[in-house]
């Protein structure tokens, strides 16, 4: 399990890096599927197998055609130019090292926080079934639930809204 | 009686409600009669009341009215209630008999005019606040009467709006009494929170309990209050205000820029008189700050060829001298030169109203000379004021100022100077007082008389005319065996509250007959130099005996404080400016900077 | 039911943070605001599987009740963020972020003031 977590953490932060590079946006949403693929296998070796699932349903699955639907129908203009763009240290030198900065920081950070969590040793890491995380859900976090729901049901209004106002457009361009 | 202590504000408070609904449907004469009615109805009340305390004193020297509990919660409870003491029930008579002369004199001077409904329903409203803030039993309910003052105030000066320098003026004042306004709430919340109650009584004696003369909380306290009533009285460096609030009508400033709202603050300081013994370096910063307006206001009165100007910088000046009272703890003169000044000021401002009909609703004394011949009763009036303003003996203003001053000797060594401060500041009045007659009433006249004065306007001045004369000879001055009427009556309610006010010993005879001659040789020499300045020298000659008291005048109104604070609005805009370079639509840009800054705040918050 | 045996917590945050570094990367490297969305997607991922990383830690399901949060904050964000992206589209035939760069009411030497007290001189001596 350990050597699934680490190819699968590889994977995930190889295929991220890729994603972000390309020229092409049908193959960087390829690659952007590939990194949720195997960060999905980081939440199975996590203890969270749910949620694992749901990484795949929702995000490489719904989220993803979203992308693909949108890349289809504007059949991108795609800007060439962005490869050589890249290649030009000037442009990406001054926001890696923000990103890299960052990186350092929170991985610092994150390695000094143990608090009393620390005395967790990795073997008593456990499986969180999903009866648990039900319970928990729509019991203590039922108030957050419900607001989850209502951004949902904002976003599809603005969605609907906004579509609309494309459709009218799209007839009168 | 006293159980109609309500009616005191509710009268005026529904004439305001009357007026502002109906408004324009009304005639002028009916909007009249509702407008001033109530008001004098109210003024009948008071005075009622006060004689009724005055031949039987209620058990404990004060009365309480509980209207209705307004907020309660576990240990904090405020009513809506008014607390009637001797103090209160002087500032309320005040009020209103002041009120009424002026709502009157204004129905002739606001004649003809398209807002004239409007100027009654926020002239009654005014009235309704004032007495609020005079009545109420608890910092709270004095907290709304205060605010209810500054916005009538605002809406009065900013009246004839058509004219954006009105509108300015209105905001000038607006603002600045604002400033004083957010100190008053930071106080009352400081000491909410520090002594568990706003009833005002209960108050000062919590805080005589759990706080020493000189402790910090104290002096915070009163500083607090202190700028509050600096700002609302327009006192140096907060008098900016109060020459540009002559915009409004003439009957405003009469009743709320001389006669009342701008003598709040001496209110104030005197009904949390305790909290001021308190913290004795707050009391002498109102002694010098009181001292300092009132010679630089008379320095500017003295320059001014405005005549509402003049006056206005005539009230500064003079509740100047009411702080510098009050900074001796001299509480009691303080309010009786507040009630004589009520009285001669707003009779100044109305018989200014009626010299400005007259010339064609112009306040610019160059049009004005020998106006003596042909507004003969007007011009008593004025004199009576005048005369009562400078001080000559047996006016009532005479009273008043020879109480301060004599308080201003007896309160130690150090309050020598603030005597002889004081005793130039009542040179300098005399002087301006009378200048202002003489050019006003004598020499030449420039211009045909357009308008006399009719009964309406003549009564209230007459009747005014008449108090200025007469109110003083309730205080005689300390020569005169048991002659302090209003000083025994006050008394009932500082002795209860204040520890022994004065300490230092009391003034033998011949002391007391040595300020009372130097007072009358003050003043009748500043009424001399005044004739001899505008009778026997050339304008030219007197300009250059004036002109230092000019530099004042510049001192004054593009002062210190006001360049500071432009300052700060300066740098504001120029921050602003600055940071709205961010602003470039750029999203990358600022991603960015949101990177940036959660680097930055990461690490702070790790290493530091 | 001990499968998960040896794998840390704590490395599952450092993968977390490297993700979000990536994600972060894309934003401020790429101008097409298609591949801002995808980079904002990979940082939003990255903040679900620290969450998760974190109650694994702790033993707790509230990690992954987080998750499923961010999931529905995902979902919304990226449903209205392309329907405004198709719309750009529409309006400018292009999705270069710097080239639709435009507030119309900043000019590029600041907001254009006034004075602040214009004509606020004080009121004439005559009124």
């Amino acid at each position: 399990m350990d050597l699934v977590f680490y190819i699968a953490s590889a994977l995930a932060v190889v295929a991220a890096l890729l994603a972000v590079t390309r020229a092409e946006a049908a193959h960087a949403l390829v690659w952007l599927v590939a990194s949720l693929l195997a960060t999905a296998a980081v939440l199975f070796t996590l203890g969270a197998p749910f949620v694992a699932a749901m990484e795949v349903i929702l995000y490489a699955g719904a989220v993803m055609v979203l992308f693909v639907f949108v890349v289809m129908m504007l059949d991108v203009a795609r800007p060439r130019e962005t490869n050589r763009r890249l290649a030009n240290p000037r442009v990406w030198l001054g926001p890696a090292t923000l990103c890299a900065a960052l990186l350092i920081l929170l991985v610092f950070v994150l390695s000094r926080a143990t608090g009393e969590a620390g005395d967790v040793t990795p073997a008593d890491v456990m499986e969180i079934t999903p009866k648990r995380i039900g319970v928990t859900l729509f019991t203590h976090y039922l108030l957050a639930v419900e607001l989850a729901g209502m951004l949902l049901l904002a976003a599809l209004v603005g969605a609907v809204h906004l579509g609309r106002q494309l459709r009218r457009e799209g007839r009168r361009v | 009686m006293l159980d109609y202590l309500y009616l005191l504000p509710a009268l005026p408070g529904a004439a305001f409600v009357v007026l502002a609904v109906l408004g324009k449907r009304l005639s002028q004469p009916v909007a009249a009669w509702v407008g001033v009615a109530p008001t004098a109805a109210a003024a009948a009340v008071t005075l009622a009341i006060a004689a009724e305390c005055l031949a039987a004193p209620p058990r404990g020297g004060s009365f309480r009215q509980t209207l209705w509990t307004w907020l309660a919660a576990e240990n904090f409870r405020v009513d809506v209630a008014f607390y009637l003491d001797p103090l209160a029930i002087v500032m309320a008579a005040t009020v209103a008999v002041v009120a009424v002369f002026v709502l009157l004199h204004a129905v002739e001077y606001m004649a003809g005019d398209d807002g004239f409904s409007r100027f009654f329903a926020v002239m009654n409203l005014f009235v309704a606040a004032m007495l609020v803030l005079v009545l109420a039993d608890n910092l709270l309910l004095l907290y709304v009467g205060w605010e209810g003052v500054g916005l009538c105030s605002y809406l009065l000066i900013g009246f004839w709006k058509r004219d954006p320098a009105n509108g300015r003026a209105a905001r000038k004042a607006f603002l600045v009494t604002r400033v004083g306004d957010t100190a008053l709430l930071i106080g009352i919340v400081f000491l909410l929170v520090h002594l568990g109650t706003l009833d005002i009584h209960g108050l000062q004696v919590a805080a005589r309990n759990a706080w020493a003369p000189g402790a910090a909380c104290a002096v915070l306290a009163a500083a607090m209050m202190l700028a509050a009533a600096v700002a609302k009285s327009a006192q140096w460096p907060m008098h900016i205000w109060l020459p540009d609030a002559m915009a409004g009508p003439t009957p405003v400033s009469a009743l709320l820029h001389a006669a009342t709202m701008v003598t709040a603050g001496v209110y104030l300081v005197a009904r949390l008189g305790v909290l001021f013994t308190l913290a004795p370096a707050v009391q002498w910063a109102t002694a010098g700050i009181g001292s300092a307006t009132m010679l630089l206001g008379g320095a500017a009165a003295l320059t001014q060829t405005d005549l509402k100007r003049a006056l206005a910088y005539s009230t500064m000046s003079q509740i100047g001298l009411m702080f510098a009272a009050l900074g001796v703890g001299a509480a009691t003169a303080a309010i009786f030169h507040f009630l004589t000044h009520a009285v001669f000021k707003s009779l100044l401002f109305l018989a200014a109203g009626s010299v400005m009909l007259a010339v064609g609703h112009s306040s610019d004394m160059a049009r004005m000379g020998g106006l003596r011949r042909s507004l003969p009763r007007v011009y008593v009036a004025f004199l009576a004021g005048a005369a009562a303003l400078a001080g000559l003996p047996f006016f009532s203003g005479f009273f008043s100022k020879e109480a301060i001053l004599a308080e201003l000797w007896s309160h130690g060594d150090g309050a020598h100077v603030l005597w002889a401060v004081g005793l130039a500041g009542a040179f300098l009045t005399a002087w301006y007082a009378f200048r202002l007659v003489f050019l006003v009433f004598h020499g030449p006249a420039r211009v045909v008389v357009a308008h006399r004065p009719t009964w309406v306007a003549r009564v209230p001045m007459l009747s005014l005319a008449a108090l200025a004369v007469l109110a003083g000879w309730v205080q005689w001055p300390g020569v005169v065996e048991n002659g302090q009427f209003v000083a025994h009556f006050l008394d009932a309610s500082f002795d209860r509250i204040l520890p022994s006010m004065s300490l230092a010993p009391e003034p033998t005879p011949a002391t007391r007959w040595m300020l009372l001659t130097s007072a009358t040789a003050a003043a009748i020499a500043g009424a001399t130099l005044a004739w001899w300045t505008t009778h026997r020298v050339h304008a030219r000659a007197a300009e250059k005996i004036t002109q230092p008291a000019s530099l004042f005048t510049r001192v004054l109104r593009y002062g210190v404080a006001d360049r500071a604070w432009r300052a700060v609005a300066f740098a504001g805009l120029w921050i602003g400016n600055q940071l709205a370079r961010m602003q470039t639509g750029r999203v990358r840009w600022y991603a960015a900077t949101l990177a940036a800054v959660t680097v930055l705040a990461v690490l702070a918050a790790v290493f530091l | 039911m001990n499968i998960l045996s040896v794998v840390s917590g704590h490395h599952g945050l450092a993968v977390a943070a490297a993700l979000f570094a990536v994600g972060l990367l894309g934003v401020l490297t790429r101008r097409n605001l298609l591949f801002v969305l995808l980079s904002l997607e990979i940082m939003l991922n990255a903040a679900g599987l620290a969450f998760v990383a974190a109650g694994a830690l702790w033993g707790q399901a509230d990690g992954q009740i987080m998750f499923l949060f961010i999931l529905a904050t995902a979902a919304a964000e990226t449903a209205i963020g392309l329907t405004l992206l198709l719309i750009v589209f529409r309006e400018k035939r292009n999705l270069n972020s710097d080239a639709i760069a435009d507030v119309p009411h900043v000019s590029s030497r600041g907001v254009k003031s006034n004075h602040p007290f214009e004509g606020d001189k004080p009121v004439a001596n005559s009124q």
